[in-house]
């Protein structure tokens, strides 16, 4: 009986025979007439409220009795994040902006029922003032190529039927049963696929040095740490898609001859662990992991260890020393890991979208894909489009896309009418481009001829009240607080940055300063230990070589052209347009304005902190940044 | 050409290969023959006359760290058209590389070395000599009052030599320090007072107290405190 | 970073919790490369990392003392202070940091008297600030408790506050 009942529980796929048929059962199990409402749960629209959106649906449905009609589902990140919650009904495909849980009892009386658009809830184009209605109609998504996450807004990632539905482990099928691992690798090295954490490195070399590598045990590794502020693709996927990930680990492990993997993701992720974790469960449930997968003999499992708070463990050895147990520092890797890395083992590490890409690669073939993009960089690549920017979200465009287009044709260009100033891309370790350089196709050579890198795909767009030195200020004192300490140039060169840099914006920068800055920056470059400290200089160099004004204003007129730099600004009322309505009096922290009602108010210079509430909350655009 | 042949010396040196593999390449424009299996560091330094390269948190009983990057040399491995900066202590030697010890750019970057180095302690005797040597007269920054170079050497003395690991490096970046478990300013059990931290470290940071046990860099609390809160036994027990 | 240790306020975990450290520790005996999970488990568990666990980790696990207080200190995950019983989480990504979000911080400071790394007296709430949570878009994000609050400004920052006593 025991056995009956373990036999009926038990979902493993013995062949690929059986995973066709499960998939064919499930696509027919497909009521077509259903009507398909997806509300995106990503951690993005949670912030916003999804969650509450979620449980409203869920209960008007259940009240209703509409289990029948409607398909409902949380999908994971839909990428068009500053218009979250985010909610699609299918088959159209209406796309419903800033929903609220009051929202969805008429969702569901007019659209899902009646087929009626809820014209409040539309997107509407900030160029044009038009409304649109259907998700591929909306600018931001129109000009995308969402080979990647695409799948993001079809299906919760915590069912893996889902994800077969859409064609989930297929490559696995073929990479297992109709390629031999030579081949597997020869179709990721003609694809051009290269890395995207930052490194663009090859990846069918990198797979091919690890295969060679002498020895039983390897590894093949995910890197989740995404730490570069700004960026949150890889999140994306790991919440929203977690299969495609473990998909592209499988086929790697068999290249390779690997039978474990880690999925190594940074611990301020708890969304993307959870539902990592809920998928390799159930990958092991179907048989995707475990032994003899899917009949072919070949055994993998996949870990999941959190990081512990460090930037620096993003970088490979920092990365290993931490799952080994110990702190995240980087070592010198002249020994590359793909012969000695995790316990001294060959070991295979890519990011996030390199993986996410490999059976997209294995489907589609290398041909295919090698059709896409520039000629040194191939595919695909997701952006993560943000700051200043009007339709700020996660991008996925074909590598070669200009600046430009990305920024006014996807971003929907700068908002309030304000001036474009500077795209910064790569993280910490890129650079800022200016206004010049809009024409430049975005690929990893282009973007590193720059000055800057691709990095992770971070994408940041700044404005003329953006002041750049402030921001070489932030990317310094973000990686001071991030090294690890071990080598010299890193810990001490850094601390001095910083200084020098705070010592600028707060009107005390000296003219030898910027010698000394370029001085450090080669140090940086030349001696430091890893990545980290080797590209540590270069938000401080590019602006350095762009926005020289800028500094110059700091240290010789102590002035701050953009208005940020709290030393160097000095707040004040017109009094033309003052009301005397007393609003910014009240806000005032340290009570430093003083007026009387209706009357112009004024601040006194000696207590004000600069903190610029009167700024925002003045109605009447009364007071005065100078 | 001079041929040098390494004899196998210690035995914490990086195993030498079984077949006495010798490996030719050359150094500041020298050709050398060395044996397999070492570092260009510890080959350079059996070399007399041959290269320049000074080291701080290097010491032949342990093993190499790469802090304080003081080590670093020019190292083409394609026939010269393209060099690398590479820490000298850490990287094998191999057939055929080119290694530039003393370029401008190799001095320019060992010049902004110490310069940081004596910005952080001003009156560590051999910063201060290497600061005459390399031209370093005044940092460009705001002087500290650290001796502790942070090389490591005390930490991995104590682990990899005695193997009691009393002491490490705790937290991050410049808050970094040598530190016995809790920021104790004493030394318990777990350190046998071997000295052998206070006999690597290259500054003098780290000194003999007169109860035999070391005076770490930087003054904690009170080991008394401590055990006040975990029992002494515990301590010594997890220490032993 | 707050280097310092308080050790008046000790709680003796050991001695009140003997029975769940245990639990929690012998599930990694065999695994002491999984070391930082473990301090994971402990921090979510007890809100900080007690001292006499750390020395409880090293006996068990086999790995010395000062190996495993290096960790400890080395992650910023980890607390060996006790942290406040709200800890409030401001992104300084760029993305935040670009639209306001080191403002926050600051009237923190100036309302509650706490900088980053800090609790307040009360032990009513803990300052951290993350590098980048993750929503980009939504810029200035704060996380108070688990719970994403987006497009903070110092306004809605005291509305918000009030209700975490």
């Amino acid at each position: 009986m025991v056995e009956q009942v373990k036999k009926l529980l038990d979902k493993r796929l013995k062949n690929v025979e059986e995973l066709e048929k499960l998939r064919q059962t499930i696509l027919d199990n497909k009521d077509a007439s259903r009507t398909t409402v997806s509300v995106c749960g990503g951690t993005g629209c949670r912030a916003s409220g999804a969650e509450a959106v979620v449980e409203a649906f869920a209960e008007e449905i259940e009240r209703l009795e509409l289990q029948v009609k409607i398909e409902f589902k949380e999908t994971g990140c839909h990428g068009f994040c500053e218009r979250g919650p985010v909610v699609v009904i299918g088959p159209k495909k209406i796309f419903y902006q800033h929903v609220q849980p009051e929202d969805v009892p008429e969702i569901i009386a007019e659209t899902v029922l009646q087929g009626k658009v809820v014209k409040r809830l539309l997107y509407t184009d900030p160029a044009t003032n038009e409304e649109i209605t259907c998700e591929p109609d909306v600018p931001f998504y129109k000009r995308q190529t969402r080979h990647i996450l695409g799948a993001n807004g079809q299906i919760d990632p915590t069912d893996i039927e889902q994800y077969i539905a859409v064609g989930g482990y297929s490559a696995l099928s073929t990479a297992l049963f109709q390629m031999t691992p030579e081949k597997i690798i020869k179709e990721v090295t003609d694809s051009g696929l290269r890395g995207r954490g930052g490194g663009g490195f090859p990846t069918g070399r990198k797979w091919q040095s690890c295969r060679r590598a002498a020895g039983e045990t390897k590894y093949v590794l995910c890197n989740a740490d995404e730490g570069d502020p700004g960026a949150y693709q890889d999140r994306s996927i790991l919440e929203g898609n977690p299969h495609s990930v473990i998909e592209g680990m499988i086929i790697g492990a068999y290249a390779i001859g690997s039978s474990h993997g880690f999925i190594y993701v940074r611990n301020e992720y708890p969304l993307a662990v959870e539902h990592a974790r809920t998928a390799i469960e159930q990958a092991m449930d179907y048989g995707f992991l475990g032994e003899n997968i899917l009949g072919s003999g070949f055994d993998f499992r996949v870990t999941i260890n959190k990081g512990g708070g460090a930037f620096v463990c993003g970088e490979s050895s920092a990365l290993i020393a931490s799952l080994e147990g110990k702190v995240g520092e980087p070592k010198d890797k002249y020994i590359h890991m793909s012969e000695k890395g995790l316990w001294e083992k060959p070991s295979l590490l890519n990011n996030v979208k390199t993986w996410a890409n490999v059976p997209l690669i294995i489907n589609r073939g290398a041909d295919w894909y090698a059709k896409i993009g520039t000629a040194d960089s191939k595919g695909t690549m997701i952006f993560s489009l943000v700051g200043k920017i009007n339709n700020s979200g996660l991008v996925e465009v074909p590598m070669g896309i200009t600046l430009r287009e990305m920024i006014y044709d996807i971003g929907g260009g700068i908002p309030n009418g304000k001036k474009f100033k500077a795209v910064q891309t790569g993280g910490p370790s890129g650079g800022c481009i200016p206004e010049q350089f809009l024409d430049t196709p975005v690929d990893f050579d282009e973007l590193t001829k720059l000055g800057s890198m691709m990095g992770s795909g971070g994408m940041i767009a700044m404005d003329e009240d953006n002041c750049m030195v402030d921001v070489a200020r932030y990317f310094i004192d973000f990686l001071k607080g991030e090294s690890c300490g071990k080598c010299v140039p890193c810990r001490e060169g850094l601390a001095k940055l910083s200084d020098i840099l705070n010592r600028i914006t707060h009107g005390e920068g000296k003219p030898e300063d910027l010698d000394t800055m370029e001085d450090l920056g080669e140090i940086l470059s030349n001696g430091a230990l890893c990545a980290l400290g080797r590209t540590a200089a270069n938000p401080v160099l590019s602006t350095l070589k762009y926005f020289k004004d800028e500094y110059l204003a700091h240290i010789n007129d102590k002035k701050c052209p953009a208005g940020v730099c709290r030393e160097l600004i000095e707040y004040s009322i017109d009094p033309e347009k003052c009301t005397g309505c007393g609003v910014c009096a009240r806000n005032c922290a340290t009570n430093a304005i003083s007026g009387e009602k209706k009357e112009p108010h004024t601040i006194n210079q000696d207590m004000c902190i600069k903190c610029g509430v009167c700024y925002d909350s003045c109605k009447f655009n009364a007071v005065i940044k100078s | 050409m001079t041929k040098y042949w390494i004899s196998s010396e210690r035995s914490v040196d990086i195993t030498h290969a079984e077949d006495n593999n010798v490996v030719h390449f050359t150094v500041d424009d020298k050709d050398v023959a060395v044996s397999a299996g070492q570092t260009i560091l510890e080959a350079v330094q059996r070399m007399p006359g041959i290269g320049t390269i000074p080291a701080l948190c290097y010491h032949p009983s342990v093993q190499p760290y790469g802090a304080c990057r003081l080590c670093t040399v020019e190292v083409s491995e394609d026939e010269g058209k393209s060099f690398r900066f590479v820490a000298a202590c850490l990287y094998p030697v191999k057939e055929g590389i080119i290694v530039k010890t003393n370029t401008d750019r190799i001095k320019k970057l060992r010049k902004g070395i110490i310069e940081l180095l004596l910005a952080r302690c001003p009156d560590a005797v051999v910063v201060r000599e290497l600061a005459d040597e390399y031209g370093v007269e005044k940092p460009r920054f705001s002087l500290g009052d650290q001796n502790c170079i942070l090389c490591g050497l005390c930490v991995r003395a104590c682990q990899e030599i005695i193997g009691k690991s009393a002491i490490s490096l705790v937290n991050r970046g410049i808050y970094k320090e040598v530190a016995a478990p809790f920021y104790a300013y004493e030394l318990g059990d777990g350190c046998i007072g071997c000295g052998d931290c206070v006999h690597v470290c290259p500054t003098g940071a780290i000194t003999m107290g007169d109860d035999g046990k070391p005076i770490l860099p930087r003054v904690r609390i009170p080991y008394a405190e401590i055990s006040a809160m975990v029992s002494p036994e515990e301590l010594s027990a997890s220490q032993g | 970073m707050d280097t310092s240790l308080d050790f008046t306020t000790i709680q003796t975990i050991l001695e009140n919790n003997a029975a769940r450290v245990e639990d929690l520790i012998n599930s990694y005996v065999d695994k002491k490369e999984q070391l930082i999970s473990l301090l994971q488990d402990v921090q979510a568990e007890f809100n900080y990392i007690p001292q006499d666990v750390i020395v409880r980790i090293s006996q068990k696990l086999d790995i010395p003392l000062s190996q495993v207080f290096s960790v400890a200190t080395f992650f910023q995950a980890f607390s060996l202070k006790p942290r406040g019983r709200h800890t409030i989480t401001v992104c300084l990504g760029t993305a935040c940091h670009i639209r306001g979000g080191q403002r926050l911080v600051d009237k923190i400071e100036r309302d509650y008297g706490i900088k980053p790394g800090e609790t307040t007296e009360d032990q009513r709430f803990s300052l951290e600030t993350a590098n980048c949570l993750g929503c980009c878009a939504l810029g200035p994000v704060m996380v108070i408790n688990g719970k994403y609050e987006s497009k903070v400004t110092p306004a809605k920052l005291d509305k918000i506050l009030k209700k975490y006593e």
